[in-house]
This record gives C-alpha cells, structure tokens and sequence, in this order.
C-alpha cells in the first residue's frame, strides 16, 4: 500500500491558523479536531486501515508557516505488522517544516513493532531559525507478552539549518545486543521529545522534571539533556507504554509551547 | 599500513586516559542490569552495534579527510545528547592528541578538544594509518574499555571475560568494515545509532558523589 497525507498550517493574519491543505488517504486519514477559531489548530491522524504492513510505502508532511500554531497528534497508537515476508521492510517517511515564528506540537501515540514486523520509521525535521518545535516519538517493542518485531527509527532534526539532533534506534531480533543494559536493558517501550526554539530556552515546570538549573537527572531511566546545539532531549525508557508517558505526557503538557498566542494579529482598522 | 604501529592505537597501555572511563558500564551495573558476563555480553554487543559503529565511522571519515574535522566534531556532538558523555568523549579526545603528539606529527585541525572519534582519526592519520584500520582501532576501544572496567567493578573473572571479548572480535570486524564503507559519506549520512541507556545511565553517573569511573 503506498499512501500520502499532507498538512499545511499557515497563519491567515488575524491571529488564527487555518489549515490551508489537509489530506491523506488509507491509512494516513487527517481530520482537524479541537475547536475553531482559535489561535492554533488540532490535527489529528485517524487510522483507515491495519498496518503499517511489510510493502507499505507511507509519507507524511507537515508545514507550519510563520506566525501558525499546529498540534499534531493520532486518535490510537500505530501497529507496525509482519506483511507478507517477501516484500520489503515498511517505511513512514514523515517530513516537517516549522518556519520563524511558528510551532509544531508533533505527539502522536506510540508506535507498537508487533512480532515479525519489519518497519522503517524516517524522520526529517527542519525548523527555521525563531520555529519552535517539540518532537515525540514513542516505541513499544511487540504487544503484550510478545516478541518485538525489527523497527528501525532514523531522525535528524535541524535548527536553522545546523542538524542538533541526529539518531537511529534499532529494536528487534535482527539488531544485536538492542535488548542489552547498553540499549534498552529489557525495557519494553522508549520516548524520547526534542523541544528547539525559543520556546525550549524556557524549561518546562515539571515536578522531578526540571528545577530550570540545567542538567537534572530523573529519578529512574530518564534524563532531561540539553542538546550541544541548542534544544533539549528528554529521553525515558520503561518496562511498558505507561512508565514512558508518565514521564513525557507531564513534560509535553507543561512545555511553553502548549498555548497558541494570538501575536499574529494585526492592528484592528 | 603498519600493524606494529595499529597495535600501539589499540593498546590499553597508550597513556591516553582510558583507563578512567568505563564506557557508561558502571552506571548499568549500579542499576543492576550488569552482573555478570552474560549481561555483560548484552551490554557490549549493544555498545558495539550503537557507539562503536559511530565512533568507527567518525574516525574513519577523519582519518580520510583531516580537514572534516569541525564538521564530523558538530555530527557527534548531533548525535551525543548527553551532556555528560560529550565532556567525557571531549575529555578522551583531548588526553589522545597529547600522547598523539609525543608520538607522530599530528594535523593541527582537530582543534584542542575534539571528540574522541574524532581525534582517534587524526592520530591514525598521521600514523600512517587508513580509514579502515581506524575505523577497527575505534570499533575496538568501545568494548575493550568496558570489558576492563567490568573486571574491577564486578570482580569477573578476567579470563572469562577475554573469552567474550575474542568471541566478539568478528562482530567488531564487521561493525569496523560497515564503517570504514562509509567513510566519504555527508556527515547527516554517517551512522547515528544511538543507545538511550547509555545517555540516560551517563547523566545520572555524572552526579555521584562516588565513583570509580568518570564516565
């Protein structure tokens, strides 16, 4: 199955975002949520279909144009299946743009590498210089008392075109020493959020999250990090789904990103 | 090439500080996820196909090309999110220029901190060496440090753990020769393979009071 979704948010000059294009097809299926009118714009991806499955060929874009405020998130998590063995590994290419002034909230519910899958995740993210941006992505390794299936993700997200955050991580039987205390140490789900712009130089107010003094070590596996290049990567990893969100879902909902600000709006005639 | 002069890169006894870092080891073991060789296997095959394909292949790209150096330095440091585990790979980088430089010529353009890989490279460079063979020095060094410092923080038996080591030796082969491939490659291209343990594990190292390690 090959499939396209495309999201452009742009600001419409009255301090609102309208979402100026807004399609997919099976299984990539977007609909606008949350209300209208406001300074910024819920998306949500509703699946259409299983998968993804071995052969799949998917892409995802997501624009922000200055000035729009654009979260985007999916009603479920996605379950990467094994497809017929023949075929080649599925792939999900999403690319991004967040252009000055603007902001993507990118928080999708996990992504779940069933038994036998193989999966491809590719992630480009290019956020101009004045963007801001906060990039989630969670990884559960097989279903309940299962296997995890081979899901290689591969990021690079730059910051006014300097690359600040640059990581592959590969789960699954094909992948040596992935289950190791070097890598995951048997934990069964891993998140990671990378928050750039000016809105990641003030640090998210989270109990046990950040004291705003720096490098802050959580308690358990995960780490609050600033980037060498600007931006901060908060990583946490877990025996299960739940143990990941706890630690990410406080940090996302407390980044100063999370309100849209009407600042586009020109002066009234 | 001369394998007497790759050899002398490899050595645990080059005065180049290694011996202080245990390659994020000693933060898993206080978390009780390394106890004994078997999970000590876990920990390096893991280390090997993450860290030590990346260190390879930014060694490799800098012994090729000394003049990459500021741009494979701001790659691993991309690819480094862990505050904690860019000032130890800094730190090692720094300790290997200066035992570099009592030993060969070295290019000057890996500045004076660089990342370890990174200085690794310039070292083979100006050893003589090729990409492929620095690509194996650095592949090396990210499991024979670890494996060293599990003997003195866990007390395994050294011969056991050699045992593992020589079992790993054509993993490290392959990781080496995937890189070295690879050398001429686009920075953003070069392997980035991460391990979430090890930059969770170094941040939380870094603030012990008490340790045996600094990384």
């Amino acid at each position: 199955m090959r499939a396209q979704a495309r999201v452009l948010a742009e600001a419409d000059g009255l301090g609102r975002t309208r979402l100026t294009v807004l399609r997919g097809e099976s299984p990539l299926l977007l609909r606008r949520t949350g209300p209208r009118g406001g300074a910024g714009a819920v998306v949500h991806l509703v699946g259409g279909a299983a998968g993804p499955l071995r052969g799949d060929e998917l892409s995802l874009t997501v624009e922000v144009g200055a000035g729009a405020w654009l979260e985007f998130r999916s009603v479920a998590a996605s379950l990467a299946l094994p497809g017929r063995p023949f075929l080649p590994a599925s792939r999900l290419t999403v690319i991004a743009t967040v252009a000055s002034g603007g902001t993507l909230r990118y928080l999708p519910e996990p992504l779940i590498a069933a038994a036998g899958c193989d999966h491809v995740a590719v992630t480009r993210v290019d956020v101009e210089e004045g963007g801001s941006l906060l990039w989630r992505d969670d990884l559960v390794c097989g279903r309940h008392g299962e296997e995890s299936g081979d899901v290689r993700a591969d990021t690079t997200i730059r910051y006014a075109g300097r690359t600040v955050h640059r990581h592959e991580l590969t789960v699954g039987p094909a992948a040596p020493g992935w289950s190791g205390a070097a890598v995951l140490g048997g934990g069964r789900a891993v998140g990671t959020v990378v928050a750039t712009g000016p809105a990641s130089e003030t640090p998210a107010d989270v109990p046990g999250l950040s004291t705003g003094s720096g490098i802050e070590p959580l308690a358990g596996d995960a780490a609050m990090m600033p980037l060498a290049g600007g931006g901060v990567l908060v990583t946490a990893v877990g025996a299960d789904a739940r143990q990941v969100a706890a630690v990410l879902d406080a940090y996302c909902a407390a980044h100063p990103t999370r309100h849209a600000a009407r600042t586009a709006a020109p002066a009234a005639a | 090439m001369s394998l007497s002069t790759l050899l002398l890169l490899t050595d645990g006894r080059l005065p180049a500080g290694g011996h202080a870092h245990s390659g994020g080891l000693e933060a898993q073991v206080a978390a009780g996820r390394v106890g004994d060789v078997a999970a000590l296997g876990g920990f390096l095959r893991g280390r090997l196909a993450t860290g030590g394909l990346v260190s390879a292949a930014f060694a490799a790209a800098a012994c090729g090309d000394v003049s990459r150096c500021g741009e494979l330095d701001a790659g691993l440091d991309a690819r480094t999110p862990s505050p904690a585990l860019r000032k130890a790979s800094r730190a090692q980088g720094r300790a290997l220029l200066r035992a570099g430089r009592a030993m060969w010529s070295l290019s000057g353009a890996a500045g004076r901190d660089p990342h370890q890989p990174v200085a690794l490279g310039v070292l083979a460079a100006a050893a003589g060496l090729g990409p492929g063979e620095a690509a194996v020095a650095a592949a090396h060094g990210t499991i024979t440090g670890p494996a060293s410092a599990a003997v003195r923080l866990l007390g395994l038996d050294p011969y056991a753990v050699h045992a593992l080591l020589a079992r790993l030796a054509p993993d490290c082969d392959r990781i080496a020769a995937v890189a070295a491939a690879r050398y001429r490659d686009p920075v953003d291209d070069l392997p980035a393979a991460g391990a979430p343990l090890l930059d969770i594990g170094a941040e939380h190292h870094a603030t012990w009071e008490v340790r045996l390690f600094a990384s």
